[in-house]
């Protein structure tokens, strides 16, 4: 970039300036993340699962829900069964896409509903401060007392099996984390300059935090919050292996790997196949999220 | 110190006493009558009304809170309405063989984790950390409870090396150091340790990567101190933090074994939590999860004392 005194700028210079300017901070990010190779490899294999998921029906697959007698636990590769059967006869392999549907359903939507309330609560939290913050900040240290996998446990064992309680339970779990992670973020961003110019303004604290604030402290809460559908992926499919969850015959991918434990003796790697999905999917949210992380940490 | 001590543990006291709140909450969030698991389906109005005042669930929430909280406070936890025994014998005998198997699998993963989080954080960008952190990635993305099957289709189905299930030869749950029992704690004990061997690795690298690239270190050297002295520098610099992470691993370890006892049956904790949940034995339910977690509380504590007592840089005052 050239230096020139402001004197000699003519109209013209002024109005391309935009263009020769640095590229905005999420451009940046996105052009960085682009040009990562395993965030791109593990963001293709997932929309690939998502796909795959959403498609499932028009996909040509067997129906999920109809089994055999004759026919149970084939192998991996039998002739028409590429993943072969499960206890009940029914096609592992269109069971394992349909199973991305609930899923992927229980595994991210707690984390969605938790990154919507724990980043409002957060956000008050940080703004507002003085007792509300002490209020919130309390409540939510309550949570913490708890290792995260017994309060969804208990919760759910409380509530009985059902996907909305296995649901409900997990978006508890994440609230009080993606909180506190908002509640750091956003008493960071607080004192800055441009939040004192907004407030000097005439700007309502309702306004600071939606307009001012939202769009600076939304970056790292969604980078925490990715990294967490990778635990409520694990914790989702926990639950309905314990029986807390999804009810039967429907595809989930930890009710399969309940039912197909008693299989082990007799086709142990066709019963390990529902899990294999959700390490996937796991790996797959945890890499991107540290690949986001790298992408918006811009000084390095 | 001694103050410090003593100011960390009078903040602890709304802590045990909110999550006992939530523990005694648990059983009135329930769906349908508490009294369901202990009530004949075909009862009489009296008979309901009388349990009722007998479990004390007809005084109003708050005294049945206070109740219930001076009981538990002296030891008394109810009775678990599957087995009639007292919740607490029950809870306490459980979490002894939790205990065995977390302290297993600390071995296992923290060895690994300070090992590779080491290695990884001072051969930074080699292809020794791209594999330590590789590794660590796994661990924390696998579902233990699959790891804990595939282990047992490779181990006990396809070699039939291990067994299985259970914690001791012949379903017995009396625990010993000797092989017989040890080789029933090897496959659960790994499996626990995937998670906070990932973990561990991950902070410790940060730490470690965090801590070399500070100006003291460039001082260390440049004062002619040889890299093993440096190293040592390095792990004085990171143990504080370690230890929290490790303390705090411990805790999950202990309160979150439920899955990974269900896949090997094995008889802590977690497997009690697991038949409470399914029998609708719901004091049983209540006491475990208030044990559990007021160990977790207490290890957060400890953690936080013996982070002060070594790390010269924590206010004590």
């Amino acid at each position: 970039m050239t230096v020139s005194p402001v004197g000699t700028l003519s109209d013209a210079s002024l109005q391309s300036a935009p263009v020769t300017a640095a590229r905005g901070y999420w451009a940046t990010v996105g052009r960085r993340l682009l040009r990562d190779k395993v965030s791109m490899a593990c963001a293709v294999i997932l929309l690939l699962i998502f796909l795959s998921a959403l498609l499932a029906p028009w996909l040509g697959l067997a129906d999920p829900y109809q089994g055999s007698m004759i026919r149970r636990l084939r192998h991996i590769g039998t002739a028409g069964y590429l993943l072969g059967t499960d206890e009940l006869g029914r096609d592992m392999l269109a069971r394992l896409v349909y199973g991305g549907r609930l899923s992927l359903l229980i595994g991210m939507l707690p984390v969605i509903l938790a990154f919507g309330i724990g980043t409002m609560l957060g956000l008050i939290a940080g703004y507002v401060g003085g007792r509300i913050n002490t209020a919130i900040m309390r409540t939510i240290d309550v949570f913490y007392a708890f290792p995260s996998v017994l309060l969804a446990i208990a919760i759910s064992g409380a509530l009985g099996a059902g996907i909305v309680n296995s649901i409900v339970s997990l978006t508890i779990v994440f609230v009080p984390q993606i909180t506190r992670v908002a509640e750091s973020v956003t008493s960071g961003v607080r004192n800055m300059d441009f939040v004192e110019a907004a407030r000097a303004s005439g700007a309502g604290p309702f306004t600071i935090m939606r307009v001012h604030m939202l769009g600076n402290v939304l970056g790292p809460i969604f980078v925490y919050a990715t990294g967490l559908i990778s635990v409520s992926m694990i914790l989702a499919a926990g639950l309905s292996f314990l029986g807390l969850g999804t009810k039967p015959p429907e595809p989930e991918w930890g009710l399969m790997l309940n039912t197909l434990r008693t299989a082990i003796y007799v086709n142990p790697w066709v019963a390990a196949l529902p899990g294999a999905m959700i390490f996937a999917v796991s790996i797959g949210f945890n890499l991107l999220s540290d690949g986001m992380r790298s992408a918006m940490d811009i000084r390095n | 110190m001694l103050l410090y001590i003593i100011r960390r543990i009078v903040y602890v006291i709304p802590i045990v006493i909110s999550v006992a709140l939530v523990c005694f909450l648990l059983v009135h969030i329930t769906p349908g009558d508490p009294l369901v698991a202990v009530l004949p389906a075909d009862a009489s109005q009296e008979l309901a009304a009388q349990l009722r005042a007998a479990y004390g669930f007809d005084r109003p929430l708050p005294v049945q809170f206070g109740l219930w909280l001076g009981r538990a406070l002296n030891g008394d936890l109810g009775h678990s309405i599957a087995t009639g025994r007292p919740v607490l014998s029950e809870v306490l005998r459980a979490v002894g063989n939790t205990v065995t198997l977390a302290i297993a699998a600390a071995m296992i993963g923290f060895t690994l984790g300070l090992l590779f989080g080491l290695i990884a954080g001072y051969f930074r960008d080699t292809w020794i950390d791209k594999l330590a952190t590789s590794i660590a990635i796994a661990g924390v993305s696998v579902p233990h409870y699959w790891l804990g099957m595939v282990l047992v289709i490779i181990f006990s189905v396809e070699l039939n090396w291990l067994p299985a299930v259970g914690a001791g030869p012949g379903g017995s749950s009396a625990w010993a150091w000797d092989w017989a029992h040890i080789r029933f704690l090897v496959l659960p004990a790994i499996t626990t340790a995937v998670i906070p061997m990932g973990i561990i690795t991950r902070t410790v690298r940060a730490l470690t990567g965090d801590i070399l690239s500070q100006d003291f270190v460039e001082a260390l050297r440049a004062k002619g101190l040889r890299e093993t002295a440096v190293f040592r520098h390095v792990i004085k610099n990171a143990a504080p933090t370690a230890l929290a992470v490790m303390g705090l691993q411990l805790g999950y370890m202990l309160g979150g074994s439920i899955l990974i006892e269900t896949v090997f049956s094995w008889p802590g904790s977690g497997l009690l939590l697991n038949s409470a949940i399914f029998q609708r034995d719901l004091p049983l339910l209540q006491g475990t999860i208030l044990v559990l977690a007021l160990f977790f509380v207490a290890l957060n504590l400890l953690v936080d004392i013996a982070q002060a007592a070594i790390d010269p840089r924590i206010k004590r005052g």
